[in-house]
C-alpha cells in the first residue's frame, strides 16, 4: 500500500464570526503516527473532522499526497475515521458493520468475507462477528470500528479521541494495540487527544493547538524541551514560569534576570543551552522535578543558580513529592524522588532551590 | 450558558451537514409544493371565499349576514359553550384521575392508563350511538331507573348529550398531558411547601395544579379543538343546531357557492387557532419548574382508608361510564332485537355476515386510503425531519409549521377547500373529475394526519446520532445510500409508530370522509359506519362495522406503542 502525506496550508474557518481555526499550516509525513493536541475548545476536532470532510474551511488548501481535496465530498475521500462514540450501527452485527464500507464499493462476495474475517482477526474478535455492537464491551467496540475503518483500506486513519471512552487500564493496553496496529499496516495516522501523556507516548510527532491557532510542530522530547511559548510549556508536562525581564547578555555570556518578586537572578553562561535570549520580557521555565531541594545548611554546588523559599505545602506521591514553595512573592512548584527514609518536608520548612542552568528556558511569547 | 452551548451545538450540527445540494433542494421543493397545493391554497381559497362577494371584492357582508341570522348566531353560541362545557366536564374526569396516579403508591396505576387509552380507541361518533343505548332516553340505565325510582335522567339529549359523549372521548387528552406534566415536578418544590405549612388540598391548589398548567392547558386547548370542530359526533346525535353541521348541510343542501359554509370555516379555524394560541401564550414568558437535577419526582404515599374508598368509587365509575360505549356497541353487533330493554333479547351472528357480504369494499376501500395517506405521511415527515435536522437549507424550519397548520384545520374546512379547489378539473390523462375520486379522500387523510407522523419522524431522527451516518460516509457511501442504509434503519420503530399513528387515526376519521365521498363503491369504513346508522334496520351492522374499526384503533394503537418504545431502547439509540 503506498503511503500519503497529508498538508494543510493556510487554513481557515469561522462559524459567523467566531473564527474556530486560524491559519493552519501543517505537514504529516508518510507513514507517521501525528497527534492533534489541544484543551477542549482549541479547535483540534475540528481540524480532524475539515480533514474527513464534515467541515469545510473557507480559506486555505488540504492536500493528500500532494492533491487539494478541499470540496471533496467525504464519501468519495477514502479517508477512514473512528469517531469517539465509536459510531457503530446498532442495527447491524458486528460483521455487517465491519463488511458496511467494502459493500459501498462494490467488492464480491468473495472479497468482502475474506476481507472482513481478517480485519475481524486482525483486532482479535473472530469470534464476535454475530454479535450486536450493544453486547460488546468499550474496548471491543473500539476494535470492531478499527476493525471496520481499516478494511476498506483507506488512504488516511483518523482517529477522534480514540481512548477516551475507556477505563484507565483498558487505555493503556489500547494504546499499546492502536500503535501495534499502525506500524503494521504503516498508515499515515491523525489522532486528536486532549491528554498529553497519551500523545507523547502514542505520536511520533505532534501538534498543539489553542484558540484555533498552531502553537508548536514536534516531537514528543522536542516540545518537551524546547516549548516556544508558555501555553506549550505548560500544557506538554508541568513548567514553573517565573516571570520577569531579561536585563541583558554580559559579555561573558552570562544573563541576567529580573524575577518579578524575586529580584536579580543571574545564570552563568557555560551552562545555557542555545542562542541567548533577547533582553525584554520573558518568562524564566524550568520543570518541577529539575528542581533541587537543599536544606540551607547544606553545602550548594556553584553549578546551580540557587534560590531561598519556604514549602507551603506538600503532596506526598509515592515515586515523587510535590511541594509548593513561596520564592518571595512568586510560587514554585518543586518534584523531590522519594526514597525509603526520606522525611517529607514540612510546611513552613525553609528550603534552598537549586536549578540547573542548562535545563532554564527563557520565554517571551 | 445553556443558550451558548446550544448554539454550538446547533453550529456542529449544521456544519457535519454538507451545503445544501441539489438533493437537499429538490426534496424540499417537492415537500413544499404538495404542502402548497393540498394545505394552503385549499384553506386559504376557503377564507378567500368567505371575504369575497360575487364579483370578487372584499366584503364583510357574508359575515353579516351570518350573524345577522338567529340560527346561525344560535348555532355558533352552541357550538362555543358545548366545547367549553366539555373541557370542564373533561377536566373534572381528567384531573382528580391525574393526582390519584402521581400523588399515591396504588394499584389502580395500570387502570387508569388504561383509561386513557380505552375512549380514545373508539370513533366518537360510534361513541355517540353506543351510549345512546346506555345512557339513551330508552337506555338501559334510564330504563332500570325508570322501573326502580319512577324518573330518568336525560343525559343523552340535545347539546347536554353533545357535551357528555365529547368528554368521555376526550378526557384522556388532558389526563395524558396533566400526567405527564406532573411527572416532572421536582418533589423539593412540594416539599418546601409543606414545610412552610401548606398541605393536603391547598397544596395541590398552591403549587402542584399551578406547576402542572402548562401541560393542563395544553391538553384542555387540544380538547377544545376536537369538540368545537367535530362533525361526526352532533350529526349521529341529531343534533344540527351548532357550527359544523350547519356547515355540512348548508354545502350539502344549498352547494358548494354557498357563503355561509365559508364562514363558518373561516370562524372554525379562527377559534382553532386562537385556543391553541391562547394556551401557548400563558404558558410564555413564564417559569415552570421541571425536575431539577438530582431532584427526584413528587413523593408517592399510600392510600387512607377513606381515600381509598373514594379513590377506587372515582376510577370504578369512570371505568364504567368510559367501557360503557365499548360494552353497548359489542352488545349491538351481536342483539337480534334491542329496544326499550336493559339488555338484548336474543343474540345473533348476522350483522357480521351481512357486514363481509356488503361491506367488504369499505374495508377495502379504509385499508386502501389510509395505507396510503400514512405511506405519505411517513415519507414526507422523513423528509421534513431530514431536511430539518440534516441540512442547512435556509428557511428548513418553515416546513415544519407549514405542515403544523394541519392542526388547527378541520377535516370539513379542508374538505370543502378540495371540492372548491378542484371542481371543473380533471384527473390527468382521464375524464374523471378529481372531486370524484377517492385519492382526494386519501390526501385529505394524508395532509391532517401529516403533523403527528412529522412529531414521530423528527424524534426518530433525533435519536440517530450525526457521527453514524459520517461514519457510514466516511466509508464511501453517498447521502443517499447513507440515509438508504444507515439513517432510515435506525429511524424505523419511530417512522412505524408515526405509520400506525397516521393510519389509525385516518381510519376513523369521519368529518372530510363524509363531504369528499361522493359514490357508496368509494366509502370507507367509517362512513359506512355513518350510513348504516342513520336507519333503524342498519344499527345492527353498523355495530358490528363499529366494532371491526375498534379492533383496527386498538390494535394500531398498541403496535404503535410498542414500535416507539422499542425504538427508545438504549440498545437502538447508542452513538
Amino acid at each position: 500500500m503506498k503511503k500519503v502525506s497529508l498538508e494543510a496550508r493556510h487554513i481557515s474557518l469561522s462559524y459567523g464570526s467566531h473564527e474556530v481555526l486560524r491559519d493552519i499550516d501543517l505537514r504529516v509525513e508518510p507513514g507517521e503516527f501525528f497527534a492533534l493536541l489541544g484543551p477542549s475548545g482549541s479547535g483540534k476536532s475540528t481540524l480532524l473532522r475539515l480533514i474527513a470532510g464534515f467541515n469545510r474551511h473557507q480559506r486555505g488548501e488540504l492536500l493528500v499526497d500532494g492533491q487539494d481535496i478541499t470540496g471533496v465530498p467525504p464519501h468519495a475521500r477514502n479517508i477512514g475515521m473512528v469517531f469517539q462514540s465509536y459510531a457503530l450501527w446498532p442495527h447491524l452485527n458486528v460483521w455487517d458493520n465491519v463488511a458496511f464500507g467494502l459493500v459501498e464499493r462494490r467488492e464480491t462476495r468473495d472479497a468482502v468475507r475474506r476481507k472482513v474475517a481478517a480485519a475481524l482477526e486482525l483486532v482479535g474478535l473472530a469470534d464476535y462477528a454475530k454479535r450486536r455492537p450493544g453486547q460488546l464491551s468499550g474496548g471491543q467496540q473500539q476494535r470492531v470500528a478499527l476493525a471496520r475503518t481499516v478494511v476498506v483500506e483507506p488512504r488516511l486513519l483518523l482517529l477522534d479521541e480514540p481512548l477516551s471512552n475507556l477505563d484507565k487500564n483498558l487505555r493503556v493496553q489500547m494504546r499499546d494495540e492502536l500503535k501495534r496496529l499502525q506500524r503494521t499496516l504503516g498508515l499515515t495516522t491523525v489522532f486528536v487527544t486532549h491528554d498529553q501523556e497519551e500523545a507523547m507516548t502514542t505520536a511520533d510527532r505532534m501538534a498543539v493547538l489553542d484558540h484555533g491557532v498552531l502553537q508548536q510542530v514536534g516531537s514528543a522530547t522536542g516540545l518537551f524541551d524546547e516549548p516556544v511559548n508558555r501555553f506549550v510549556a505548560g500544557f506538554v508536562g508541568t513548567a514553573n514560569l517565573l516571570e520577569g525581564r531579561v536585563e541583558a547578555v554580559e559579555e561573558d555570556g552570562s544573563v541576567r534576570f529580573d524575577a518579578q518578586g524575586v529580584g536579580p537572578v543571574r545564570l552563568p553562561a557555560a551552562a545555557l543551552a542555545g542562542p541567548p535570549p533577547a533582553p525584554g520580557p520573558a518568562a524564566m521555565a524550568f520543570r518541577p522535578h529539575q528542581v533541587l531541594l537543599q536544606a540551607p545548611a547544606e553545602p550548594t554546588d556553584p553549578a546551580r543558580v540557587w534560590l531561598d523559599g519556604t514549602v507551603e505545602s506538600a503532596e506526598f506521591l509515592g515515586e515523587f513529592s510535590r511541594y509548593r514553595l513561596r520564592v518571595g512573592r512568586a510560587a514554585l512548584v518543586a518534584d523531590q524522588p522519594h526514597y525509603a527514609g526520606h522525611p517529607v518536608l514540612a510546611p513552613g520548612a525553609f528550603v534552598r532551590l537549586g536549578i540547573a542552568p542548562a535545563q532554564v528556558r527563557f520565554l517571551s511569547a | 450558558m445553556s443558550t451558548a452551548a446550544a448554539g454550538v451545538r446547533v453550529r456542529t450540527r449544521g456544519a457535519a451537514a454538507a451545503p445544501a445540494g441539489w438533493g437537499a433542494w429538490s426534496v424540499a421543493g417537492a415537500v413544499l409544493a404538495f404542502l402548497v397545493v393540498f394545505l394552503l391554497v385549499p384553506v386559504g381559497l376557503v377564507v378567500y371565499t368567505a371575504f369575497v362577494d360575487g364579483a370578487g371584492a372584499f366584503t364583510l357582508g357574508h359575515f353579516g349576514n351570518f350573524f345577522g341570522q338567529s340560527l346561525f348566531t344560535e348555532a355558533f353560541v352552541n357550538s362555543l359553550v358545548v366545547a367549553l362545557a366539555s373541557v370542564a366536564v373533561a377536566s373534572l374526569i381528567a384531573v382528580p384521575l391525574a393526582y390519584l396516579t402521581v400523588r399515591f403508591e396504588f394499584r389502580g396505576a395500570l387502570l387508569i392508563q388504561t383509561l386513557g387509552v380505552l375512549p380514545l380507541v373508539m370513533p366518537p361518533f360510534v361513541g355517540a350511538v353506543a351510549l345512546q343505548l346506555i345512557f339513551g332516553r330508552n337506555g338501559s340505565v334510564n330504563l332500570l331507573l325508570d322501573e326502580w325510582f319512577g324518573f330518568k335522567v336525560p343525559i343523552m339529549d340535545g347539546l347536554v348529550g353533545v357535551v357528555f359523549v365529547e368528554s368521555i372521548h376526550y378526557f384522556p387528552f388532558i389526563l395524558l398531558n396533566l400526567v405527564a406534566a406532573m411527572r416532572n415536578i421536582d418533589g423539593a418544590m412540594e416539599e418546601s411547601a409543606q414545610n412552610l405549612g401548606a398541605r393536603g388540598l391547598r397544596l395541590f391548589r398552591r403549587i402542584i395544579f399551578p406547576l402542572a398548567m402548562p401541560g393542563f392547558l395544553a391538553g384542555a386547548a387540544l380538547v377544545f379543538v376536537k369538540v368545537f370542530d367535530d362533525l361526526g359526533t352532533p350529526l349521529v346525535m341529531g343534533v344540527t343546531n351548532m357550527l359544523a353541521p350547519q356547515a355540512y348541510l348548508r354545502i350539502t343542501s344549498v352547494g358548494i357557492d354557498d357563503p355561509m359554509g365559508y364562514v363558518i370555516s373561516v370562524l372554525m379555524i379562527g377559534f382553532s387557532i386562537l385556543a391553541l394560541w391562547l394556551a401557548a401564550r400563558m404558558t410564555a414568558g413564564r417559569d415552570y419548574a421541571t425536575l431539577q437535577k438530582g431532584g427526584g419526582s413528587l413523593q408517592r404515599r399510600r392510600l387512607g382508608r377513606g381515600q381509598a374508598v373514594l379513590a377506587y368509587g372515582w376510577i370504578a365509575l369512570v371505568l364504567a361510564v368510559v367501557l360503557a360505549p365499548h360494552l353497548a356497541i359489542l352488545l349491538m353487533s351481536f342483539a337480534r332485537v334491542w329496544s326499550f330493554s336493559v339488555l338484548p333479547d336474543a343474540y345473533t351472528l348476522d350483522h357480521y355476515a351481512a357486514v363481509f357480504a356488503d361491506a367488504q369494499h369499505m374495508i377495502g376501500n379504509t385499508l386502501l386510503y389510509c395505507l396510503l395517506a400514512a405511506g405519505l405521511d411517513v415519507l414526507i415527515g422523513t423528509a421534513i425531519a431530514w431536511l430539518i435536522l440534516r441540512t442547512t437549507l435556509p428557511a428548513r424550519r418553515w416546513l415544519d409549521s407549514l405542515a403544523s397548520i394541519a392542526l388547527a384545520i378541520p377535516g370539513l374546512v379542508l374538505a370543502i377547500g378540495y371540492l372548491r379547489l378542484f371542481r371543473g378539473v380533471d384527473l390527468p390523462f382521464t375524464d374523471t373529475p378529481v372531486i370524484t375520486s377517492w385519492v382526494l379522500i386519501m390526501l385529505a387523510y394524508a395532509v391532517r394526519r401529516l403533523p403527528y407522523a412529522l412529531r414521530a419522524c423528527m424524534a426518530a431522527l433525533q435519536q440517530v446520532h450525526v457521527s453514524l451516518e459520517e461514519a457510514a460516509q466516511s466509508l464511501g457511501a453517498t447521502r443517499w445510500r447513507t440515509a438508504r442504509r444507515v439513517m432510515v434503519p435506525l429511524m424505523a420503530g419511530g417512522i412505524l409508530a408515526g405509520f400506525v399513528t397516521s393510519f389509525v387515526t385516518a381510519a376513523v376519521e369521519l368529518s372530510a370522509t363524509i363531504l369528499l365521498t361522493s359514490a357508496e363503491s368509494q366509502a370507507p369504513m367509517s362512513y359506512g359506519i355513518y350510513l348504516y346508522m342513520q336507519s333503524a334496520a342498519g344499527r345492527g351492522p353498523g355495530a358490528a362495522l363499529g366494532v371491526l374499526a375498534v379492533v383496527v384503533v386498538a390494535l394500531g394503537t398498541w403496535a404503535s406503542h410498542r414500535f416507539a418504545e422499542r425504538s427508545r431502547t438504549p440498545e437502538r439509540a447508542t452513538a
